[in-house]
């Protein structure tokens, strides 16, 4: 009986475990491999180089891209959790149950667009003559038009728009599991709002904020339409360079390393967050 | 025999006689300027024939997946200019018949026999040309100053330009501008060149693609595109016809494109009607007028199926003058050109 169980149960995941090995283990092995390659004219030669490892200590825009990637990251994460944090609260805690469904449409709303025609709308929301510098002259906030579009401050304003919305969902998902009854136990106990917020609430909920941070953190330094779109190639990135690797030059092994040294990052942000993190809240 | 067996062989039988009707497919690797039905149907319904198009960026792009198709995946290629070579050398393209194709009547400046021959033997032929120059707004800058190129990334429009991201075209006009030919560029003039993109840097307020630049232009953002040229501001003339653009007193760049077939390709008659359609004069001006990107036809008959205002917009009549005054895109080795896009590269990231 427990052998036809085990048989079972591997029928069932075999078909997730191919496709994992097929489409993830296997493309990843070789990307690693491929790091450690060498282009010689168009010829790949295989083998254990650290010569694209090498490159990246060496030149200084790689470098720069590495830093740019984790400050913005790191700012749009930081910002995006603010952000989403209180709206996420106002959710679950304010807005009536069977209103709830509907206030999370409408914050969900924008991923029905396109990820490409949404940058592109904020290109022109941002430009010098779009609706933000319109209003603010308008207002007589300024008197000529700031550059806002084809800026860093672009390219952290079209993450957080997205960000946002994920981490609203994950952190709501977290703070309607919270029996109302911690609350109300706290409060027994002579515990103000505050406190209760910060003695119950935010430890309860930090598996949700840890959830959608490194999910954040994950997505945006991998991401290359919006700081291409937003950013103006004013500074770059690491999948920026990464894809000035492949679009001419096709050198595939520079390219893996530098896709290597990224998983570096997003793995240190793992173990970082690995305590609290709590995928299963999503 | 009951009446749903009927229905279902009826619809198998439908089912096959489609599949016999568009039994013959043509799979082209192309830019995006191809991938208009106005260009690709009048082939596909003379010819009955599907013509698959995959676009892609990049020489590097397209080698690559070239490489790691099977061997007849692909029949036609189009591809820059200057990069005919590099498929040549891997042995990518087969052998045109240069008497079957209309290179008599294409402009001189553009044959290229140098580009798309080796040895004797044609590999790939011209179908469209541009320029990379300066593209701007007339009605908010000084148009006399569009014909310096120094003046035109000067502090005067300091903020007020976008350089086209493609390093070669930016850097032929760097080179340019400092009196270094393009075709003479080496790793000695990157360092006269490294300061010009300094100063070019210094003055963008962006560094954008063809759809950015032109939403730049279109927008205010910027007044000036760096790099641009009538593939820029052609599709925006027509509303806006204070976009515009100009060939610079140093001259500017010009850039190419060529098609060919692959060598491995099973359907080389097909492949070698589709080219000789693509350059034919009804072809090529369809293809220059293309909704993806306007540029001048190779061929210089294609002026007889243009509009007076399509060849208004590409400054047909201007085209003799232009072409002496412009010098092709570098053309660089492996080594000379790792070290301009590092150059590149790094004062992007500036």
């Amino acid at each position: 009986m427990i052998g036809h169980e085990k048989k079972l149960g591997w029928g069932f995941t075999a078909p997730a475990l191919v496709w994992t090995l097929a489409f993830f283990v296997a493309p990843f092995l070789v990307m690693i491999a491929m790091s450690f390659a060498n282009l010689e004219g168009r010829t790949l030669i295989w083998g254990v180089h650290l010569d694209n490892y090498i490159e990246l200590a060496n030149r200084p825009y790689l470098l720069r891209a590495v830093a740019v990637s984790m400050q913005i990251t790191f700012i749009v994460t930081l910002a995006s959790v603010v952000l989403a944090y209180p709206l996420a609260a106002i959710i679950a805690f304010r807005v009536p149950q069977h209103w709830q469904r509907f206030v999370l449409l409408l914050a969900i709303l924008p991923f029905w667009t396109s990820y490409v025609i949404r940058s592109y709308a904020w290109l022109l929301v941002l430009a010098r003559e779009g609706l933000v510098n319109q209003t603010l002259i308008h207002l007589g906030i300024i008197a000529e038009p700031i550059t806002l579009a084809n800026s860093r401050f672009a390219t952290v304003t079209g993450f957080i728009h997205f960000f946002v919305m994920l981490l609203t969902l994950t952190i709501y998902a977290n703070l309607v599991q919270l029996s109302p009854n911690y609350r109300l136990a706290a409060r027994d106990l002579g515990a103000n709002t505050f406190q209760i917020f910060r003695h119950v609430i935010l430890p309860l909920s930090l598996p949700g904020i840890v959830t959608g941070a490194f999910l954040t953190f994950v997505l945006c330094i991998g991401d290359y339409v919006t700081p291409h779109i937003l950013g103006g190639n004013n500074e770059l990135t690491m999948p920026q360079v990464v894809m000035v690797q492949l679009g001419r030059r096709a050198d595939f092994p520079l390219a893996s390393a530098m896709a290597i040294v990224m998983m570096g990052f997003v793995t240190i942000a793992y173990l970082a967050s690995a305590r609290w993190l709590r995928l299963d809240r999503l | 025999m009951t009446k749903l067996r009927y229905s279902l062989l009826a619809i198998a039988a439908m089912q096959l006689a489609t599949t016999s009707v568009v039994a013959q497919e043509l799979n082209a690797l192309v830019w995006c300027d191809h991938a208009d039905d106005a260009l690709i149907k009048p082939f596909e319904e003379k010819h009955d024939v599907k013509v698959n198009l995959r676009e892609y960026e990049g020489t590097g792009a397209a080698l690559a997946l070239l490489e790691q198709s099977r061997p007849g995946d692909w029949d036609v290629l189009v591809i820059d200019g200057i990069d005919v070579f590099r498929a040549v050398e891997t042995g990518m393209l087969a052998p045109l018949p240069k008497n079957e194709l209309p290179i008599e009547d294409m402009f001189t400046e553009v044959i290229m026999e140098e580009n798309n021959s080796k040895d004797g033997t044609w590999y790939a032929v011209t179908e469209k040309f541009g320029y990379n120059t300066i593209s701007y707004n007339s009605a908010k800058v000084d148009v006399k100053d569009m014909q310096d190129l120094a003046t035109v990334w000067s502090d005067k429009y300091a903020g007020r330009i976008s350089i086209y991201d493609y390093y070669l075209p930016v850097m032929g006009l760097a080179a340019i501008s400092e009196g270094v030919t393009t075709a003479n560029m080496d790793a000695a003039s990157l360092k006269t060149i490294g300061p010009v993109l300094g100063q070019m840097r210094s003055s963008a307020a962006s560094v954008a693609g063809v759809v950015a630049a032109q939403t730049a232009l279109a927008t205010g953002e910027v007044d000036i595109v760096v790099g641009g040229g009538e593939w820029l501001t052609a599709v925006l003339a027509e509303e806006q016809p204070e976009m515009t653009w100009t060939i610079p007193d140093q001259g500017a760049v010009r850039w190419t494109q060529s098609i060919g077939i692959l060598s491995d390709s099973k359907q080389k008659e097909l492949s070698l009607e589709f080219i000789k359609y693509i350059t034919s004069p009804e072809g090529q001006a369809r293809l220059a007028t293309s909704a993806c990107f306007w540029g001048m036809p190779a061929n210089s008959k294609a002026s007889d199926f243009m509009t007076d205002s399509q060849r208004a917009i590409l400054r047909w009549d201007e085209q003799n003058k232009f072409l002496r005054r412009t010098q092709l895109y570098p053309a660089p080795n492996m080594d000379l050109d790792n070290a301009m896009q590092d150059l590149w590269l790094d004062k992007l990231s500036q």
